[in-house]
């Protein structure tokens, strides 16, 4: 950072919730020339004609204006729909779970919203992720925020170096009950507002009603890993791996969890008892890999991994395949890892990237895949 | 931070002389013009003269004057009005497709409740056709209303020529006079207009005030029930401060016509001509004769309006695009649209630059100095 701050452009996401609103805040007392933009990427007018990012927007202007920022709206609801909603469905169509607040991230925030703000001149761009940007000698490491409970670099494994050293992460240094403080001690008009919850898109509306309206479900048999017929289904997109609720299998033994799926059939397979040993697996295979500060040297290296949201590190040993490809495997056996879900890879505090969770691997060393994933490899 | 203004026609600063003028009847005559006493005496004088002022301005008679609350009011009183005061003599209507929306949404309401409505297209230069407007007149047309001048593009309508075509039909003819008052000598009388509709803060005067010319003997329904004020044509304690910043604005504006029209024609030269010294790949959209010196929209083919837009307020110039923009749903221009067709770029490249009170010569260059090198930088990225 080599300018000083008031002439340096920081175009600031701004979503209308506490956390960007903050952001904002925290980088006009610094001095930056600030801009804030709200990115509608989804329409959700209802028949009365409202839409909950007018209301958003509304929340943005008000913020703005108590900080004394210019501020737009952009529309990338094209971006989102080629780029996110696309892919979400079509993750669903192949019976995995996809994610996707991490291709927003990598598709819209870091990519269509960064180009805009470049085009208006910006130096940097800020969300408000608690994440942090490390600068040490023209390299740039994304670290985990210090809020260990807040801690987004799971959703930000696609980013690469080129666009970190565009990126600021304000709230980073902070924990969650700190910017609610900031936001309260300075009368933002958005300090009391609840934390959004669920994916953006769907919002408080029923998922499974949702997803009907876009994809048909196909009823089918629910079995046991040994074959026995359980029940029926409401359709494979609605389940995910290690789910327990929603089954409706009645009568003796349980509980049951979802295990795997056979998507050729149309089989659901479950598992009775939450340590059944279908549920839990070795390693995985992942797809579009991205290495944020480049491929590692090293055909395998050791490190941590997260295999969802808010889950412990476990430790792992990763086998580079090809440049976004690998093979993972744990030191111990984990349960219910999900296809379609984001692995992301840690050293102590660097994140160094991740990929999608492509296949699940039941044996240590080999590469025979759980007969339960296997539609998946084809 | 600079700050060059350049949205005139979006609205105006207000003229020092219209707040003093304002500030007067604030500080001497609160009352109620209704009011038989002397203090409804004093605002009534103030409202007379207005309504003199403004009717001499406009050839009219000062009790074809009835005060509104602006060109909205103004618009659905013609519009709404007519329509159902004369639903017994037939249910069609015609506009065109370049309506301000306070004109526009009020005839597709119209529509709602069984009226017909016919929109006329209009050529690329904005500009409507009197023989598609012939055809369209029907026995039971009621009404035909045809904005004066686009506030988009600052096309001029043959208001004279429409008004002729109408001379002995039963249709009335309203028109939407809100961007071409000043700008344009405009004469009710000598034109057979109907119906007028004008607001003050286009011409800096007030925001909330505005008026309907109603030609004597045409009758309107009101779309507001309560007193006998504006002859029983608009309920309301009149906003008499308003009317009288109103009146100023209007005197003003007619003593400056000419001057101001040579001035912003002057204005546009000048840009354009910095526009070229920079190579700037631009077109002009509207027509090339009938249109209002201070409005000059213009096309760069390549270049995203939005970013345009906040690229150039950043840089600290005021400029808009006809689309419509709420939370980022950009809807592109209706008016560019009906001029160059639903697959045209020229709705999501095209800003709208205007002329008004306050600016120099010096500061249009500057801006077009701004506005160049922000385009270049745009396209060539």
């Amino acid at each position: 950072m080599d300018k000083a701050p008031g002439d340096t452009r920081v175009v600031v996401g701004m979503s209308g919730g506490v956390d960007s609103s903050v952001t904002a805040l925290l980088l006009k007392q610094h001095g930056y020339d600030v801009v804030g933009i709200f990115m509608k990427n989804w329409d959700d007018t209802d028949e009365n004609g409202i839409c909950t990012a007018t209301e958003d927007y509304e929340d943005v202007a008000r913020v703005a204006g108590q900080i004394d920022i210019p501020y737009y709206a952009v529309n990338f609801e094209k971006e989102y729909w080629d780029k996110v909603f696309t892919y979400f469905l079509t993750e669903y169509k192949a019976g995995r779970t996809p994610n996707p607040d991490v291709m927003c991230n990598k598709e819209i925030k870091f990519k269509a919203f960064l180009e805009h703000a470049l085009a208006l001149g910006a130096d940097y761009v800020a969300t408000g992720h608690y994440a942090r940007v490390e600068r040490i000698d023209g390299h740039v490491r994304m670290l985990r925020g210090l809020d260990k409970n807040k801690d987004q670099t799971y959703f930000l494994n696609q980013l690469t170096e080129a666009q970190l050293e565009k990126v600021m992460f304000p709230l980073g240094e902070l924990t969650k009950p700190e910017v609610r403080e900031i936001a309260k001690e300075h009368n933002l008009a958005t300090a009391g507002k609840k934390d959004s919850t669920g994916i953006c898109f769907i919002g408080e509306r029923n998922f499974k009603e949702f997803l009907s309206s876009y994809l048909p479900a196909q009823k089918g048999e629910i079995r046991t890993i040994n074959g026995e017929f359980k029940g029926y289904h409401d359709g494979l997109m609605y389940y995910t791996n290690g789910q327990r609720q929603g089954l409706g299998i009645g009568g003796p033994g349980g509980p049951w969890f979802v295990c795997g799926k056979d998507l050729k059939k149309n089989i659901l397979y479950v598992a009775e008892g939450f340590h059944n040993k279908a549920l839990y697996s070795e390693g995985l295979i992942a797809a579009n890999v991205n290495w944020i500060n480049g491929l590692p040297e090293d055909k395998s290296l050791k490190c941590t991994a997260k295999f969802r949201y808010r889950q412990d590190d476990r430790p792992v040993t990763v086998h580079i395949k090809t440049k976004d490809k690998v093979k993972v495997i744990f030191d111990k056996p984990e349960r219910a890892i999900t296809p379609g879900q984001s692995v992301v890879f840690y050293d102590g505090d660097i994140c160094l990237g991740g990929g999608t969770i492509d296949l699940i691997l039941n044996q240590p060393e080999g590469d025979h895949f759980d007969f339960v994933d296997s539609t998946l490899s084809s | 931070m600079k700050s060059i203004y350049l949205d005139h026609a979006a609205t105006t600063p207000i003229h020092p002389d219209v707040v003093s003028a304002m500030v007067e009847v604030y500080q001497n005559a609160f009352g109620n013009p209704s009011s038989i006493h002397q203090y409804g005496r004093a605002a009534r004088k103030y409202l007379d003269n207005a309504r003199e002022t403004v009717s001499r301005m406009i050839g009219s008679k000062p009790n074809e004057i009835v005060f509104t609350s602006g060109g909205t009011e103004s618009d659905n009183m013609a519009v709404l009005g007519a329509a159902f005061a004369r639903k017994d003599h037939g249910k069609h209507i015609i506009t065109t497709k370049i309506e301000h929306h306070a004109v526009l949404n009020a005839c597709r309401y119209l529509e709602s409740v069984g009226f017909d409505v016919t929109y006329l297209d209009v050529n690329q230069n904005g500009m409507i056709d009197l023989s598609q407007l012939e055809r369209a007149l029907r026995k039971d047309t009621i009404l035909v209303t045809i904005m004066y001048a686009n506030n988009e593009v600052g096309t001029v309508q043959p208001i004279r020529e429409i008004a002729a075509l109408l001379e002995n039909h039963q249709a009335l003819f309203h028109t939407d006079a809100v961007q071409a008052f000043g700008m344009i000598d405009l004469d009710v009388c000598e034109t057979a207009i109907d119906l007028l509709s004008m607001t003050a803060h286009k011409i800096n005067g007030p925001k909330g005030v505005g008026f309907l010319y109603i030609r004597e003997g045409v009758q309107l329904v009101s779309r507001a029930h309560g007193g006998e004020q504006e002859r029983k044509r608009r309920a309301g304690t009149q906003n008499v401060p308003g009317i009288v910043g109103l009146e100023k604005a209007v005197a003003i504006a007619s003593e400056q016509f000419l001057t101001k029209i040579d001035k912003y024609i002057g204005y546009r030269k000048t840009l354009c001509h910095v526009l070229d010294q920079h190579h700037v790949k631009y077109e002009i959209n509207g027509d090339p004769e009938h249109y209002l010196p201070h409005i000059l929209n213009l096309y760069f083919p390549g270049i995203q309006v939005e970013t345009l837009l906040m690229n150039l307020d950043l840089a600290g110039v005021a400029v808009s695009s006809g689309s419509a923009c709420t939370a980022g749903s950009v809807e592109p221009s209706h008016v560019l649209t009906a001029m160059f067709g639903k697959d045209s770029d020229r709705a999501y490249s095209s800003i709208r630059i205007s002329f008004g009170y306050g600016l120099t010569e010096e500061t249009v260059e500057e801006a077009g100095k701004i506005i160049a090198e922000t385009v270049n930088r745009l396209t060539q990225s």
